[in-house]
């Protein structure tokens, strides 16, 4: 066992610096080959798919082996304090540039709430090429001739709300009874976690279902189908991604992975969805309420 | 070794160099921060000779009014490829390489913290390139759009435009990790004794590069998505009849694209804050101040981004609150400048190539600045904006900057990674070739702009046509001159002289104190003792 120093700042003699192996190239091709499936089949050639499908599978493989590596060494004991320290650097920055991704889409709501549609309403817009168009939000800008309706705040998104919220709730106690050694309570409240958050996606599929059925709600729907769609739509593939990294985590622990003292992978999903709550919060105030 | 490596092939054992591969397959799966910072370089100067290809077929057009090489479309497509290229695939895979040679060596650590990490890193970078490439040959082409890839025309292009999209992401994401791992690198690699303040300004540098694309390249990836969704799925982000706004993609571009100038000149600063001092014999002056003036540019380069946008309709107090908050970066600037020339003063200098080309670069990033602070001013810049003038201005940062940094580096450090000297005779012609057919290139543009010749066009009305000629001339000998660099340092890897042990006497960062030449392939594995 390559058990670290006491302290973080007592250096272990050795970094663990990893041999080659051909995982990473090989996501490098998956990625290439999915752009190019996307391009096609967002241009209407359906042999994309082929491509698309192809990388999609190559993906997954290359991260089953990749992680499958790093979850070996870590349980052969490879990472001491000093790995788990770059660890933790790495996935803070990780998450703070999911932060800016979110932050690019928010920006583009206040935005058009702000500036651009009332600018479309203002007076000079209206005489000369809109007449009539009162910027007012929810807005679909002015040549958007049907009626929709803006999803509502109170329904089903606050029951999400509560969703999530309980969700951080309980993979904060799954932490405490992982760090307290308590495996049978870690994994109940694990499961609930990925429940909350399955229940959650479900909910949204209904949502969007809801919108499109019979709120006439689109993602053609202006500016507000736009910012409402992609924001959500972005949140909630960072939902099912924090899914499926719990679902891993849960498997790992009925596995016996993890101890007390040296469990980071479980800490950096948990930090991982504590960020797609906190994101929630934003969607939730200023897509559906405000 | 690890399980990892046994099952991919027998003799990977610890006292194996490269892993038990071999060949090709060896810089494919390569952890070593050596060589994936030697692929880097040569990534790098493959893109700059396919970018530099592109300014050769934009400058073959403008060498006389009219259209004699290429209809207007190709020409559209040539800029906007010429751009992507050298900011993505030449400049900023450039300085990564630097990193990923030096920052492990000048911090002493073993490599770098995410080993694999970087390899992805850098593998992604080959095949967004091939996404970029293959634009060319789809319907439509490549997109004519600029490199800033402005809404609408981006909505409005063809197939290629997904293919530049997709490529942004991808380069994108290998900047993110990259930059992650340079960050854990430098914040929990360095040896015992190695504080903050004690790194080479390099790692300063790259510090707070790092830190920019972290937090701009992501904006950048949001902005190419909903160009996407606007494309493609009915979204109308940049459309007024949905409530949109075109500029509201520039907006978010250029909260990108301004920190991505310092993206792009902080590691130039770096390189060139370990270069003066070596040869001036002294240490550097005012080493705290330059970690401050570097921070500040860095936050200061998050508010000023609507200088990009003048024209646009803005309001003019946002128009006064960005002239101000962008003449404030001239402070920073400043110190930085004055810090270089102070480490000169009464220094012991020598004018061996690395000195030369950190003396050009200080002399000529110094007018790109100057420039800089005149487009800056709002009432000046709504004359020169889309002008020559702005051409020349960003050409002196990024060529006569970035450019002339790496070479710096690039001579300076080659001793250390390969073992052998350059030619200093052929090192000297590079410089002064490179130095005289720059200035011929740009200097003239300055006047073009001035006359008010706009950017991104084919064709001119001939009063512009002598300067044009000219600067021509002097691109054509600039990409020639680029040539005799390539000859130099093969030249150096194949046949070059025996490198010294300490070539440069007033070097002093742990890769010249604390490692042999040529540096071993691992190395610091073990801390280094420090005092």
């Amino acid at each position: 066992m390559a058990q670290g120093a006491t302290t973080p700042h007592e250096r272990q003699a050795h970094y663990w610096v990893p041999a080659p192996m051909p995982w990473p190239i090989m996501g490098s091709i998956a990625l290439f080959l999915m752009a190019l499936g996307a391009v096609f089949v967002f241009n209407s050639l359906r042999a994309g798919w082929v491509s698309l499908a192809a990388g999609s599978m190559l993906l997954l493989y290359m991260m089953f082996r990749w992680f499958g590596d790093v979850i070996r060494e870590s349980e052969g004991g490879r990472y001491g304090r000093w790995e788990d320290v770059s660890f933790r650097w790495g996935m803070s920055w990780f998450i703070f540039s999911e932060v800016m991704f979110f932050a690019a889409f928010f920006g583009a709501l206040f935005y058009v709430r702000v500036l651009s549609v009332p600018d479309l309403a203002s007076i000079t817009h209206r005489e000369m090429l809109w007449p009539g168009f009162e910027g007012h939000w929810p807005s679909a800008g002015p040549a958007f001739e049907e009626k929709f309706t803006p999803m509502a705040a109170w329904g089903i998104p606050a029951i999400n709300t509560l969703l999530l919220l309980s969700s951080g709730v309980t993979v904060t106690i799954a932490h405490w009874a992982l760090k307290e050694n308590r495996r049978g309570m870690l994994n109940l409240f694990l499961l609930l976690t990925i429940l909350l958050g399955v229940v959650f996606l479900g909910l949204q599929v209904y949502e969007y279902g809801h919108a499109y059925a019979e709120l006439n709600l689109k993602l053609s729907t202006g500016a507000y189908g736009s910012t409402f769609f992609m924001l959500t739509g972005f949140h909630g593939f960072h939902v099912t991604v924090g899914v499926i990294m719990l679902t891993v985590i849960l498997l790992r622990c009925l596995a016996g992975h993890f101890r007390p003292d040296h469990h980071f992978a479980f800490e950096g999903v948990a930090w991982y969805w504590h960020f797609v709550d906190v994101v929630w919060l934003g969607l939730f105030v200023f897509v559906y309420w405000l | 070794m690890s399980a990892v490596a046994d099952h991919v092939h027998g003799h990977g054992h610890a006292h194996d160099h490269h892993g038990g591969y071999r060949g090709v397959m060896r810089w494919i799966t390569t952890t070593n921060h050596k060589d994936i910072g030697t692929l880097y370089l040569w990534f790098s100067f493959v893109m700059f000779m396919v970018g530099g290809v592109m300014a050769l077929v934009i400058r073959a057009e403008l060498f006389s009014p009219g259209l004699q090489v290429v209809d207007p479309d190709f020409f559209n497509q040539m800029t906007t490829m010429h751009g992507l290229i050298m900011v993505f695939g030449a400049i900023m895979p450039a300085f990564v390489g630097f990193a990923n040679w030096q920052i492990p060596m000048m911090i002493g650590a073993p490599d770098m913290a995410f080993a694999r990490l970087n390899n992805w890193s850098f593998w992604l970078l080959p095949f967004a390139a091939l996404l970029l490439i293959l634009s060319f040959f789809v319907p439509g082409g490549a997109p004519g759009v600029g490199w800033t890839l402005y809404a609408p025309l981006t909505v409005q292009m063809g197939i290629g435009m997904d293919l530049t999209i997709f490529a942004i992401h991808i380069l994108g994401m290998s900047s993110i990790l990259g930059s992650i791992n340079i960050i854990t690198t430098i914040l929990n690699m360095r040896a015992p004794g190695m504080t903050l303040m004690k790194m080479p300004l390099f790692c300063w540098t790259w510090l707070i590069t790092a830190y920019l694309l972290v937090a701009a390249m992501p904006v950048l990836a949001g902005a190419v998505t909903m160009t996407l969704t606007d494309r493609h799925f009915g979204t109308t982000f940049f459309n007024a009849a949905g409530g949109g706004d075109p500029v509201l993609y520039q907006h978010i571009f250029w909260f990108f694209g301004h920190p991505e100038v310092y993206i792009i000149a902080l590691p130039a600063f770096g390189v060139i804050s370990q270069v003066i001092p070596a040869f001036s014999r002294k240490p550097l002056f005012g080493y705290a101040s330059m970690v401050y003036a570097t921070a500040a540019i860095a936050i200061l380069s998050f508010i000023v981004w609507a200088h990009h946008m003048y024209t646009v309709g803005m309001p003019v107090t946002g128009q006064l609150f960005f002239m101000y908050a962008t003449t404030l970066i001239a402070v920073p600037t400043g110190v930085k400048v004055f810090n270089w020339v102070a480490t000169m003063w009464r220094g012991s200098l020598t004018f061996e190539t690395p000195m030369l080309f950190a003396i050009g670069f200080l002399f000529l990033f110094t007018m790109g600045g100057f420039t800089g602070l005149v487009l800056s001013l709002v009432p000046i810049d709504i004359q020169l904006h889309d002008t020559y003038y702005v051409v020349a201005h960003f050409h002196y940062v990024m060529v006569a900057g970035a450019l002339f940094a790496a070479f710096a580096g690039v001579y300076f450090w080659l001793p250390k990674w390969t073992g052998r000297m350059y030619d200093e005779t052929l090192g000297k012609w590079h410089f002064w070739l490179s130095m005289i057919f720059f200035n011929i290139t740009f200097f003239v543009q300055h006047f073009l702009g001035l006359a008010g010749m706009p950017r991104r066009i084919p064709d001119y009305p001939l009063m512009f046509e002598t300067w044009n000629k000219i600067s021509s001339i002097g691109a054509f000998g600039f990409g020639l001159s680029q040539l005799l660099f390539l000859y130099i340092v093969l030249k150096a890897i194949r046949s070059g002289e025996k490198a010294p042990e300490k070539p440069w006497e007033g070097a002093d960062s742990l890769e010249w104190t604390h490692l042999p030449t040529p540096a071993p392939y691992h190395s610091f594995e073990t801390a280094p003792v420090l005092k």
